[in-house]
């Protein structure tokens, strides 16, 4: 345990201190910053103004963007690593390699969780602070859908990183399955289906396997409860699913499924060369 | 002891290691030589428990160097040919060994001062912007300062001027009683003062073994 500390502690200082964590920051607390600068709380669009409407700009953004970070920051933590005999050298001490790589993700899961959180955290202080109403509920749904965001991409990112033996071919990867999971949101899938003349029943399937579409679907379903703006995947969700077990399914499945990439990522990591 | 047993390792095609057999015991300072490609980084990492062997059977004081690596790290200081680009402080660095190794900072800091290593101005600076002399007398103060049983050294004098060389080899001599030191060199006049024994590898096989 006293290892494993140390490692996400180290982890976290040396990220820290990293450019792409000063980038990222500035990103995510740039955004926020310009909406507040564009005049995003006062506008009206479809019914949403305020706090409201700026998360919820704030979330559309974040599902294009903060995937493709994850994956390109994180994939070469042990990638890296291991292409520049840093792993060769840190695992030479008496270091349990299930205290390393948990150490690695969960170190990472901070960097990459913290400033995203913390962009909305500053934006709900500012609103109130100009007399804004807080949206908690929305604030409470985001929290949670980035936090399982953050972890089904974080845990992606460490499985890749683990199989791949350089950090050139995992950011190839990254970014192949940040386009491939980009590209089966219903959007594409609807002119998929057209042209293909696909099986609607798999297209939805499909979709719905998706992290992306769940967290997409799931950011909205508070402002639009019918859901009849989000394209067929959400009349489907609607149909079968009330909107509070939508939102739940939303929540843990990306985390479930970040936590079976993480494991696998371990086991393979364990079990094959180290570097 | 250091026992290798038919160690066959491939990656791919690529025969690395071919049905080595040799053994290391207490007191072998031994001088690992051969030309590039020869296999002995891969039986360094092999010893290490970094490699999968495809064939064969490694035991370091017994135990399998894959199976119970902490226990084994426990004894074993590593200095790699190249040092790594760390991107930790050196107080950082310091802390990950005392934290795992159970080395005590002063021990380290005696040592970097014994390689004439001035600690103090540096702790803060990370690891990766020192010289190349520089960092290498740091992993060598901290391979010295876990006062391990197995001395595993790849190329250690690469980066060093000869006055560090110098307060190396005689660290060492100080310190390899009782204990294995592997030194992978390809110059052995370097080394010849302090080793014992001397093995030559070719083509992942070990052509010559001799005590010298």
């Amino acid at each position: 345990m006293k290892n494993l500390l140390l490692i996400v502690y180290l982890d976290l200082k040396e990220s820290i201190r990293a450019q792409w964590f000063i980038i990222y920051s500035l990103v995510f607390g740039g955004l926020i910053a310009l909406f507040f600068i564009a005049g995003i709380t006062e506008s009206q669009v479809m019914g949403f103004s305020g706090l409201s409407r700026l998360l919820l700009m704030y979330i559309q953004i974040t599902i294009i963007i903060l995937p493709i970070f994850i994956l390109i920051t994180t994939v070469r933590s042990i990638s890296g690593d291991r292409d520049s005999h840093i792993l060769e050298y840190m695992l030479s001490f008496p270091i349990s390699l299930a205290q390393y790589y948990w150490g690695k993700v969960f170190g990472r899961f901070i960097t990459v969780f913290l400033p995203v959180f913390m962009a909305m955290v500053f934006a709900i202080i500012y609103g109130s602070f100009k007399g804004a109403n807080v949206p908690w509920d929305i604030f409470f749904l985001y929290t949670g859908l980035l936090f399982s965001l953050s972890s089904v991409f974080l845990g992606i990112a460490f499985f890749i990183s683990s199989i791949v033996k350089s950090s050139e071919m995992a950011l190839g990867i990254s970014f192949f399955v940040w386009i491939f999971l980009l590209a089966f949101i219903d959007i594409a899938l609807i002119s998929l289906m057209l042209q293909n003349r696909m099986n609607e029943e798999l297209i939805i399937a499909l979709a719905l396997i998706n992290p992306m579409e769940l967290f997409r679907v799931a950011a909205i379903s508070l402002f639009d409860p019918e859901l009849t703006v989000m394209g067929p995947v959400a009349f489907y969700i609607l149909d079968r699913l009330s909107q509070s077990m939508f939102v739940l399914l939303a929540i843990v499945y990306p985390l479930v499924l970040g936590m079976l990439f993480a494991f696998f990522g371990y086991s393979v990591f364990k079990n094959k060369d180290l570097v | 002891m250091i026992e290798v047993s038919n160690i066959t390792k491939k990656f791919g095609k690529t025969v690395s290691l071919d049905n080595v057999s040799v053994s290391f015991e207490k007191n072998d300072a031994v001088a690992l030589m051969g030309a590039n490609g020869a296999g002995k980084t891969t039986l360094i990492r092999l010893i290490l428990g970094y490699y999968h062997p495809n064939n064969g059977d490694i035991r370091i004081n017994g135990m399998d160097p894959i199976k119970q690596r902490i226990d084994i790290l426990k004894h074993v200081s590593f200095v790699p040919q190249l040092p790594p680009p760390i991107k930790l402080s050196l107080d950082e660095l310091i802390s990950y060994v005392c934290s795992s190794s159970d080395v005590k900072k002063e021990t380290i800091a005696h040592y970097a001062k014994e390689m004439e290593l001035d600690l103090k101005p540096n702790l803060h600076k990370s690891f990766f912007t020192l010289s190349g002399g520089m960092k290498q007398k740091m992993l060598i103060a901290i391979s010295l300062a876990k006062k391990s049983d197995i001395m595993i050294y790849d190329e250690p004098t690469a980066n060093l001027d000869p006055q560090a060389r110098d307060n190396f080899y005689r660290l060492l001599k100080e310190h390899e009683e009782n204990k294995i030191a592997l030194f992978v060199t390809h110059r052995l006049e370097e080394v010849k003062d302090i080793v014992n024994r001397q093995i030559y590898m070719d083509l992942g096989k070990i052509v010559s073994d001799a005590r010298v």
